[in-house]
């Protein structure tokens, strides 16, 4: 039979009992708050630099600001970034037309066709290593095959921003189809439709708004890249309409190029263009996040 | 009867059109992969071939005479990109842990888009804001940090003194900020990964919180961990706008971090538009440097992470 401790030693083990208890929740509730802080470590930048762009663009902001032509010399003071909104959305909506397409189709192949095949794990792969090939790479890879050819022109611009979003789209479109139950594939197909039409039919528009928020978000991303249009599209002051001749620019071109001028009227135009590009992208990423949460499938 | 099998027949045609249109697209990702590496490789072979492996292993970088020694550039993106995991790292885990084992459920959703939110602010946005308002005002806090950390032998000249709020710190600082949401969100899916069972187990042996999460949850998440720490290094390293805009533009090997430097895609940005002929096949061939360092980095990461979570969760 076990000897039953002292009660003098007894009461020692209580007490430390107790206090590694108290240890441990002391430990515990440290870590849970360097967690918690971690969190608002991060708004401290993003409420930073979203409280000096609203603040400093909002007092540059005006229709004029929206409309006119840039001013050739940046020392001037004034409005003008109409071209660069006008550039911005003409390559982004290009581009958009090229990638998004293709991305689906891709998508459509991982999820539909490729059925775990060799091929279709190499796509996925490779598309998610695309994700990350930096977009000065891009810009350079497009500028050496297309615009060494064809000039500079917003094109060229569009091409770029095509590469960097396509995989993007595919993954995101991807994950999509993944949610849309199989059951609505097999009834499709107990009704006699081909695949074809199983997808385009069925499985496509279930999956549409987790599809199209996706592409959204992928667009926003692709708005706000520098570097390639720095490369192949140039720079201009006035509208530009034509994609394919001439030199164009984009709101992040504008806002790189005035960033670094010792002139007030240059960054202040810089403000106002960074402003308005992240409303564009807030707008696309708001719009992509409601579709998301009243139609899309949930995990 | 045969009006009936054209019709058959038609249909055919078009299931299978759609079916090679979809692999079509599928092959483009890999033809344009293929297609990036061997024509920036061809382009750049002038330089590469010129300066040999001095190209990566020396620092004089002098257009005007033909010299291309790349070390600098490379060491300034190693170091940014450091700088940038560092800070990163334990906040975007922490992040992480939270929104997965403390906050409440409803709070989730919030807490991951305001992170998000961060990933929407274009790159050039960042650099503007570094280069207008951070830096010129970060130069006294530098230079306080430089008075108190600098006498320590060896610290110390990690912290020497700061001349311009333009240096290799605040590019990392700005990286870290710029690839918490991409780290985050990989960690949280890797620690989503970790069975309910095994926090359950955890709290019913009277674990605390933290020892839960030390038990179960961050052994599950090791390995999809480092892989998501990997993918925001070569996100880091990749980075150009911001970088161009604060790194301070000069090729510069120092253990100073408050020193100006140059980062390989920051180096491309800024001197682009001013290169011809072997300068430009150097800058190319600082992008087919950048090309491969940043592929590497990502197809192990890919692996690490899609083997992490296979391991944890079984195939899917």
């Amino acid at each position: 039979m076990a000897a039953v401790a002292a009660p003098a030693t007894r009461a020692r083990e209580i007490t430390n009992f107790a206090a590694t208890r108290d240890r441990r929740a002391f430990v515990s509730t440290l870590m849970t708050s360097l967690m918690a802080l971690s969190v608002l470590a991060v708004l401290v930048p993003l409420g930073a630099v979203l409280y000096t762009v609203v603040s400093k663009g909002a007092s540059v902001l005006s229709i004029d600001f929206l409309t006119k032509d840039i001013p050739v010399v940046s020392r001037s003071v004034g409005p003008g970034m109409g071209p660069a909104i006008f550039g911005t959305l003409l390559i982004t909506a290009i581009a958009s037309v090229m990638a998004l397409p293709v991305g689906i189709l891709g998508a459509i192949y991982l999820n539909e066709y490729s059925a775990g095949g060799r091929l279709g794990k190499l796509v996925r792969f490779l598309a998610t290593v695309m994700t990350g090939v930096p977009s000065v790479v891009m810009g350079l890879f497009v500028y050496i095959t297309y615009t060494l050819r064809y000039k500079q022109n917003a094109f060229g611009g569009s091409l770029a921003l095509a590469f960097l979003m396509l995989p993007i789209i595919i993954r995101s479109t991807e994950e999509m189809l993944k949610l849309v139950p199989n059951n609505l594939r097999e009834a499709s197909a107990a009704l006699g439709c081909r695949k074809s039409r199983t997808i385009l039919g069925v499985v496509l528009p279930a999956a549409l708004p987790g599809v199209v928020s996706g592409c959204l978000l992928a667009i926003a991303r692709a708005a706000g890249e520098t570097a390639p249009i720095l490369f192949v599209v140039g720079a201009a002051n006035a509208v530009n309409s034509n994609p394919f001749k001439g030199v164009n620019t984009a709101l992040s071109a504008q806002i790189f190029a005035n960033a670094t001028q010792p002139f007030v009227g240059a960054q202040q135009r810089a403000w106002g263009a960074a402003l308005t590009l992240l409303t564009l992208a807030f707008l696309a990423t708001m719009i992509a996040r409601m579709i998301t949460a009243r139609f899309a499938f949930k995990r | 009867m045969n009006e009936n099998l054209n019709f058959h027949r038609r249909g055919e045609l078009a299931d299978s059109a759609f079916r090679y249109a979809t692999v079509a697209a599928g092959g483009i990702v890999l033809i344009s992969l293929s297609a990036i590496a061997i024509t920036m490789t061809k382009r750049a072979w002038p330089a590469f071939d010129k300066m040999g492996l001095d190209f990566f292993t020396t620092s004089r970088w002098a257009p005007n005479d033909n010299v291309f020694g790349a070390k600098a550039f490379i060491f300034g993106t190693l170091m940014a990109a450091a700088i940038a995991l560092v800070i990163a790292v334990p906040v975007s885990i922490g992040i992480a842990l939270f929104t997965t084992q403390v906050a409440p459920t409803k709070w989730r959703r919030p807490i991951v888009y305001l992170v998000d939110l961060l990933a929407v602010v274009p790159s050039v946005v960042f650099g503007l804001w570094g280069v207008l308002v951070f830096a010129p005002s970060a130069t006294g806090f530098y230079n306080t940090l430089h008075d108190v950390l600098g006498p320590i032998p060896g610290l110390g000249d990690l912290f020497g003194e700061a001349s311009s709020g333009r240096n290799i710190f605040t590019a990392g600082l700005i990286l870290s900020v710029m690839i918490t949401p991409i780290v985050s969100s990989l960690a949280r899916e890797v620690i989503d990964t970790c069975p309910e069972s095994d926090r359950e187990a955890a709290f019913a042996l009277g674990a605390t919180r933290w020892e839960m999460i030390r038990g179960s949850v961050l052994p599950h998440a090791k390995g999809g961990l480092v892989g998501a720490v990997m993918l925001g290094l070569g996100r880091a390293m990749g980075e150009t706008i911001a970088v161009a805009l604060v790194i301070g533009s000069s090729a510069n090997i120092s253990a100073n971090l408050f020193s100006s430097g140059d980062a390989l895609p920051a180096v491309i940005a800024n001197q682009w538009g001013e290169a011809e002929g072997d300068y430009r096949a150097a800058l190319i061939g600082l992008a087919v440097t950048l090309f491969a360092i940043t592929i590497l980095i990502n197809v192990a990461a890919n692996t690490i992470v899609s083997r992490s979570i296979v391991k944890t969760q079984g195939a899917r």
